[in-house]
């Protein structure tokens, strides 16, 4: 079970969790009922991304498919758009309606829909006023680099690899001590000469093994699922995991030693796992967020993973260029662990 | 005779808060001795078993376990006593074998001891068939002799038992008791605490603790004769309703 369910997760998440938008849904008003109008329009449903669920004849009438979550978008175009294409100084007037319930998936799609209006615009600078589109100022051409396809797994993959290790990591060793403490073996284990660090050990040890080894199975997955190779070096990738292994599983045993039942000790770190995962970079990104954000991040292990192993897998980073974050995972791992150690007492 | 005293408490006492759960106690335990230490629930007996075994620290008084002090040598203390508590501890989800083998690992035993010591207390129970059995599956009462066993594999010099017979058959708790005269008679000094007066009757010595304090601390036959009392059971429960939490 250990090793199933991460994998399942592994596979829906990478192709369900996805920002990529296949389809639009759009309404059209068409109030020019113009050749220009159809030749727009003709654009949106050629383009492959849009899908024009149905022509209305009021704002109204589209309002409502919206409001009903029929279309994701309406289009208007106004009562004489052909006209001031041609001759108005401003041109012709569309209006955009978006249904901005999920804000950024309705920046995406308002995305896609500029793209379209674009590729129009430089349609009709050609055709309709005669213009070369080598008149275009500047024109910029994207190059995705290290992820050239701009694949969504790509980059979601090593982000829900770090999430399956993390789990194993905090939530199962956060579990750990505090079953012999409900089970009672706890006493029996505190009136034996063991030493604190050998229990502690003997502790981490399992956990550690099957992280690395769970790490390993996902590679194998990414690469014959997803097609996905670590650009960076294995041996360096391990070791970095094998780091921050310790720093989550010092965290739950820390949990562990802190709650007397296993209930406590699944909320707390469920809290902790929640606001480390969202704040991590793993979904959004963390220069987008606010400056507290970036300084609770220092504390955050998920953040430092999710960074180093996009950077190694992604763009292939070596040691000159994680250096620096590796010294700050280990000095992190050892005080956790530091910390673990002396929060496990072995009288009552 | 003088005797050698393996555990020696003077003047020990606890207090969690205002409360004292330990008030003043002193008393010996000598070697390859039974000795019973009985009380009502509540009256304080885990708390002391707890910091002669070095789970927790007395608030203050002279506690010697083994010659070992308790403040400052519970580690040394804890190679030398063996404890089976209350609450059955050995692993569930663990066989016999693997549960011997890893208790005698901690006490530091060589893998030709573990083997010997395991083959010799399985046999003695007459159970060397269960040896790769799991121990959710074994009966309670099995179980608890195995955890005696194993509380005594790495021969410590005292074993302390913690309501040892709770929830077991009178015919498992007679079996039980022939272990503990038989490890007696091996040397191992045995601390027990139990609630079953016909058991007090088999100790050499029994304290009988009341409120916190030692009510009283004599052989069987004495008590009995002290406090004119056919048997222990009225012994208890004379000096238990001297209690003032009841």
């Amino acid at each position: 079970m250990i090793f199933i369910l991460p994998i399942v997760q592994l596979l829906i998440l990478s192709y369900t969790a996805t920002f990529e938008i296949k389809t639009t849904r759009l309404a059209i008003v068409d109030q020019d009922g113009s050749v220009s109008s159809r030749d727009l329009i003709s654009s949106f449903s050629g383009s492959g991304f849009f899908k024009i669920k149905q022509f209305c004849n009021s704002v109204k009438e589209a309002e409502e498919l919206l409001y009903s979550r029929k279309v994701h978008q309406i289009l208007v175009i106004e009562n004489g758009f052909e006209q001031n294409l041609k001759t108005s100084e401003k041109g012709g007037k569309i209006h955009l309606l978006v249904d901005a319930v999920d804000g950024s998936a309705a920046g995406i799609r308002a995305g896609y829909a500029q793209q379209v209006i674009n590729q129009y615009v430089k349609k009709i600078n050609l055709e309709i006023l005669g213009v070369s589109r080598f008149q275009e100022p500047i024109t910029i051409e994207y190059s995705n680099w290290y992820n050239p396809m701009m694949k969504y797994t790509v980059f979601m993959v090593p982000g829900i690899l770090v999430l399956l290790i993390t789990l194993i990591g905090m939530f199962l060793t956060s579990m750990n001590i505090v079953k012999e403490k409900e089970i009672g073996t706890i006493e029996q284990i505190n009136v034996t000469p063991i030493r604190k660090w050998q229990f502690i050990a003997g502790k981490l040890f399992p956990f550690w093994v099957i992280g690395l080894f769970e790490l390993a199975f996902g590679l194998v997955v990414a690469r014959v699922v997803f097609g996905i190779t670590v650009a960076g070096s294995y041996p360096l990738l391990f070791s970095i995991a094998a780091i921050y292994l310790i720093m989550v599983m010092s965290l739950g045993l820390l949990v562990s030693t802190l709650v007397e039942t296993q209930q406590q000790a699944m909320f707390i770190s469920w809290f902790f796992l929640v606001i480390f995962i969202l704040l991590s970079g793993l979904f959004t990104a963390t220069e987008s967020m606010p400056q507290w954000v970036q300084y609770f991040n220092y504390f955050n292990p998920v953040a430092y993973f999710i960074k180093v192993i996009r950077l190694l897998v992604l763009k292939g980073a070596g040691l000159a260029q994680l250096y620096n974050i590796i010294l700050v995972m280990i000095a992190y791992a050892g005080l956790a662990l530091t910390l673990a150690v002396l929060r496990y007492k072995k009288t009552v | 005779m003088d005797r050698e005293k393996v555990i020696e408490v003077k003047n020990l006492v606890k207090k969690f808060g205002s409360f004292t759960a330990n008030d003043n106690l002193t008393f010996d335990v000598y070697k390859g001795e039974i000795f019973g230490f009985l009380g009502a629930n509540g009256a304080g007996k885990t708390t002391a078993m707890k910091i002669l075994c070095g789970l927790s620290k007395p608030s203050s008084g002279d506690i010697r376990i083994v010659g070992y002090d308790v403040y400052h040598e519970t580690e040394r203390i804890k190679n030398s006593i063996g404890y089976m508590s209350q609450k059955f501890s050995l692993y569930d989800d663990l066989t016999v074998w693997e549960n011997f083998r890893f208790f005698g690992g901690i006490y530091g035993l060589s893998r030709k001891e573990i083997e010997s010591q395991t083959q010799l207390l399985l046999n003695r129970l007459g159970i060397w068939s269960y040896k790769d059995r799991i121990i959710s599956s074994i009966p309670l009462g099995w179980k608890q002799k195995l955890a005696f066993s194993v509380a005594i594999m790495h021969r410590p010099a005292i074993v302390f038992l913690d309501e040892p017979t709770g929830g077991v058959d009178p015919v498992t708790r007679r079996q039980f008791w022939d272990l503990i005269y038989q490890a007696a008679s091996e040397g191992y000094t045995v601390f027990v605490t139990t609630h079953y007066m016909d058991e007090a009757e088999y100790c050499d010595r029994v304290s009988i603790m009341v409120d916190g304090r030692i009510r009283a601390l004599d052989t069987p036959e004495n008590l009995k004769s002290t406090f004119d009392c056919q048997d222990m059971q009225d012994v208890f429960i004379k000096l238990a309703r001297e209690a003032k939490y009841q």
